[in-house]
C-alpha cells in the first residue's frame, strides 16, 4: 500500500489503511493508531485526527454483521424511513447501537449509491436493493441462522 | 452468462459508454479487447497531446461529477511540460443523493475506464494515477483492483504499455465515508492522507493538486467517455447531444417512477420523456409534484418547469443543474417540508465545518426545518429559512454551502403551501431552538 504514493509521501496511506486494518481488528483502538501513524511515518495525533473526520471510523467495535439502512431522499421517497424502523424493531436497539450479543449493529447512513433500486440496505460491504421490512427480516434471519 | 444489471435497459437509451454492461463478463479486458477495447488509445499514442486535448474540446464533453466544467478546457490548463511529475486523479467518490451511475461504469466496464485514464496520462505526460473510490463502495475497491491487475498482466498497464513505450501505473485509493471528499480539493487532502477539508483557489489543482504537483481531476463517467471521443471522434461525441453539451450521459432515474434505474440518454434529451417513457411514468397514475434534476444539491423543479431538454445550459437558464445525473421524481403526495428536512439533514451531517456559514447555516435550518416537521412550526420561521440559506450562498471555500442552500430556497420559495399547510395543523407549541 505505501509503495503506491510518492516518495515521501507515505502519509497518503493514513485513510486507506485505516479502514483495512479496521476490518481485521473491529475498531481504531490507541495501539492501531501509534501503529498506522510509525507505518505512515506521522505522529500518532495526525492519525487521530483524521479518525473523527471519516464517518465510517470508529473507535468502538460494531456488531459482527453492521445494518445500514439508507433514508436519504431516494431511498425516502420509496420508504426507507420506515425500513429503517422497522430495522429498529426488528433488531432492538438504536442509530450506532449494538445488539447484547455483538452479533448486529444499526445506522441510518447516508445516500450509499443506490438510489435508483432503492430502498438500499449494506451489511458489513454487501449491498441489498428494493428491500422490503420483509426481505430485510429474510436476511437478519440469515445472519442469525449462519452462527 | 450475460451479466446481470439492476435495472432492464430501455429501448429508448442511446448506448456509447455502456453499450458493452449486460454483455457476458463485460468487465473482463478480453470482452473490452474483442468489443473495441484500447483502440483508442493506440490511436491516441499516434497524436500529439495537443491533439487529443484539441479532439475532447470538440466533443463538448463536460464534467459528469456535477459542476459540468468543460473537459477539454480543464485539460488545456494542466501544464504538461512542467518539470514536476503530473498526475491524474479520479474520482469515484460518488456521493450526491440521488447518483447511482459511477458504480455501474466500474462495474461493468473497468476497462473502459482505465483507458480514458490512460489517455489522459498521453495528454498530460502523466505516468501515475489515483482512483479514490468511497469507502461503502468496497467491492467495487476489489473488482477494480482486480482489473487493474488484469491490465498489468496483459501489457495494458506498467512498463511500455501494449508495446507503445508509454508507462503508467494506476492504483485505487479508499476513501472512508465523506460527502465532503467528492469536492476535488478536499478529496486530494484526503488522498494526503488528512482530513477531507477544502482547500483555498487558486491554485487550482491544475497547477497544484496532488502533493503541490499538477492534477487532471475528473469524475470516473468524464474518463470513461473518453476513449469513445478519441475512437470515433470528438465531433461524432458532441452531435449526440446539443451544442455545447456533447454526448450522451448515464442518467439515474430514482423516486416515484414505475422504472427507476440508470439509463444511457443524449444530453438535450426531454425531461419528460425521460419520466414517462424511459422511466415509465409514476405509479398509480399520480400527478409530478416535482423533479430533483441533477442531485439533491440542485433546485428542485416544479412540474409545469419540467418540460424542458436535459443539458447544463437549459438547466442553468430554469434555474437549476443538470448537476451528477441524478434525477429524482416526486409525486403529489410528498411532504417538501419533511423533503427539505431530509436534505438538510444530510448537509449539516457532510458540512465539515471549515467554513461557519455553511456549518452554522446546514445546523440552524436543519434545527428549524425538524421544529416545523414536529409540528412546531411558525410563520416567521418560513422567510428565516431562506434568509439563512442566502446568507451561506458563495460565502464559503467549496460548494457544499450553496449544495444546502439552493434546494432549500427553491423549496420555500416553490412549495410554501407545504409549509403553510403544516402551520395551520402545528399539534404543539413552538419550542425555542437551541444550540
Amino acid at each position: 500500500m505505501l509503495a503506491a504514493y510518492p516518495e515521501g509521501r507515505k502519509r497518503s496511506a493514513v485513510v486507506p489503511m485505516l479502514i483495512y486494518a479496521q476490518d481485521e481488528t473491529g475498531a481504531v483502538t490507541p495501539e492501531l493508531i501509534a501503529e498506522v501513524a510509525k507505518r505512515c511515518e506521522v505522529e500518532p495525533l495526525q492519525v487521530d485526527e483524521v479518525v473523527g473526520y471519516y464517518s465510517m471510523l470508529h473507535r468502538k467495535p460494531l456488531g459482527k454483521y453492521h445494518v445500514q439502512v439508507c433514508t436519504n431522499i431516494s431511498c425516502l421517497l420509496v420508504g426507507g424511513e420506515e425500513l429503517y424502523e422497522h430495522a429498529k424493531k426488528k433488531l432492538g436497539i438504536g442509530n450506532k447501537q449494538v445488539t447484547a450479543d455483538g452479533q448486529f449493529s444499526l445506522e441510518e447512513v447516508e445516500c450509499m449509491g443506490a438510489c435508483s433500486w432503492a430502498p438500499a440496505v449494506e451489511i458489513n460491504y454487501d449491498f441489498h436493493h428494493y428491500v422490503t421490512p420483509e426481505r430485510l427480516d429474510q436476511l437478519i434471519d440469515a445472519l442469525r441462522k449462519a452462527n | 452468462m450475460p451479466t446481470t444489471l439492476y435495472n432492464e435497459p430501455s429501448p429508448l437509451e442511446t448506448k456509447v459508454l455502456s453499450k458493452r454492461f449486460g454483455l457476458e463478463n463485460s468487465h473482463r479486458l478480453d470482452t473490452y479487447l474483442a468489443h473495441d477495447g484500447f483502440k483508442a488509445f493506440l490511436k491516441a499514442r499516434q497524436m500529439t497531446p495537443e491533439q487529443i486535448v484539441e479532439e475532447v474540446k470538440t466533443s463538448a464533453l463536460r464534467g459528469r461529477g456535477g459542476a459540468g466544467f468543460p473537459t477539454g478546457l480543464k485539460w488545456s490548463f494542466v501544464p504538461r511540460t512542467s518539470p514536476k511529475p503530473k498526475y491524474i486523479v479520479i474520482n469515484a467518490d460518488e456521493s450526491e443523493p440521488g447518483t447511482c451511475k459511477d458504480r455501474l461504469l466500474m462495474e461493468y466496464d473497468p476497462h473502459q475506464l482505465i483507458e480514458g485514464i490512460l489517455i489522459a496520462g498521453l495528454a498530460m505526460d502523466a505516468h501515475k494515477g489515483y482512483l479514490y473510490i468511497r469507502g461503502e463502495y468496497r467491492y467495487l475497491i476489489d473488482h477494480t483492483d482486480r482489473a487493474i491487475g488484469e491490465a498489468y498482466s496483459k501489457g495494458y498497464l506498467g512498463k511500455n504499455i501494449a508495446g507503445t513505450g508509454f508507462d503508467f501505473d494506476l492504483y485505487t485509493h479508499s476513501g472512508a465515508g465523506a460527502y465532503e471528499c467528492g469536492e476535488e480539493t478536499a478529496l486530494l487532502d484526503s488522498l494526503e492522507g488528512k482530513r477531507g477539508i477544502p482547500r483555498m483557489k487558486p491554485p487550482f489543482p491544475a497547477v497544484a493538486g496532488a502533493w503541490a504537483s499538477p492534477t487532471l481531476l475528473n469524475n470516473v463517467e468524464t474518463f470513461s467517455a473518453v476513449p469513445n471521443i478519441i475512437r470515433d471522434g470528438g465531433a461524432a461525441f458532441a452531435a449526440l447531444g446539443t451544442p455545447k453539451n456533447g454526448g450522451t450521459r448515464l442518467v439515474c432515474i430514482s423516486g416515484h417512477v414505475n422504472k427507476p434505474g440508470v439509463y444511457e440518454l443524449p444530453l438535450g434529451y426531454p425531461m419528460l420523456k425521460a419520466i414517462y417513457e424511459v422511466a415509465g411514468g409514476i405509479p398509480g397514475g399520480k400527478k409530478l409534484k416535482a423533479v430533483v434534476p441533477g442531485g439533491s444539491s440542485c433546485p428542485l423543479l416544479k412540474a409545469e418547469e419540467c418540460d424542458i431538454p436535459m443539458d447544463y445550459d437549459t438547466l442553468a437558464k430554469a434555474g437549476s443543474m443538470l448537476g451528477s445525473g441524478g434525477m429524482v421524481v416526486l409525486d403529489e403526495t410528498t411532504d417538501m417540508v419533511k423533503f427539505a428536512l431530509r436534505i438538510m439533514r444530510f448537509y449539516a451531517h457532510e458540512s465539515c465545518g471549515w467554513c461557519i456559514p455553511c456549518r452554522e447555516g446546514t445546523t440552524w435550518l436543519r434545527k428549524i426545518l425538524q421544529r416545523f416537521d414536529d409540528g412546531g412550526g411558525r410563520k416567521e420561521d418560513i422567510p428565516v429559512l431562506g434568509e439563512v440559506s442566502k446568507n451561506m450562498l458563495g460565502r464559503t471555500f467549496c460548494a457544499l454551502g450553496d449544495a444546502a442552500a439552493m434546494p432549500t430556497i427553491s423549496i420555500v420559495e416553490k412549495f410554501r403551501e407545504d409549509f403553510e399547510k403544516r402551520l395551520a395543523g402545528a399539534s404543539r407549541a413552538s419550542e425555542l431552538v437551541t444550540v
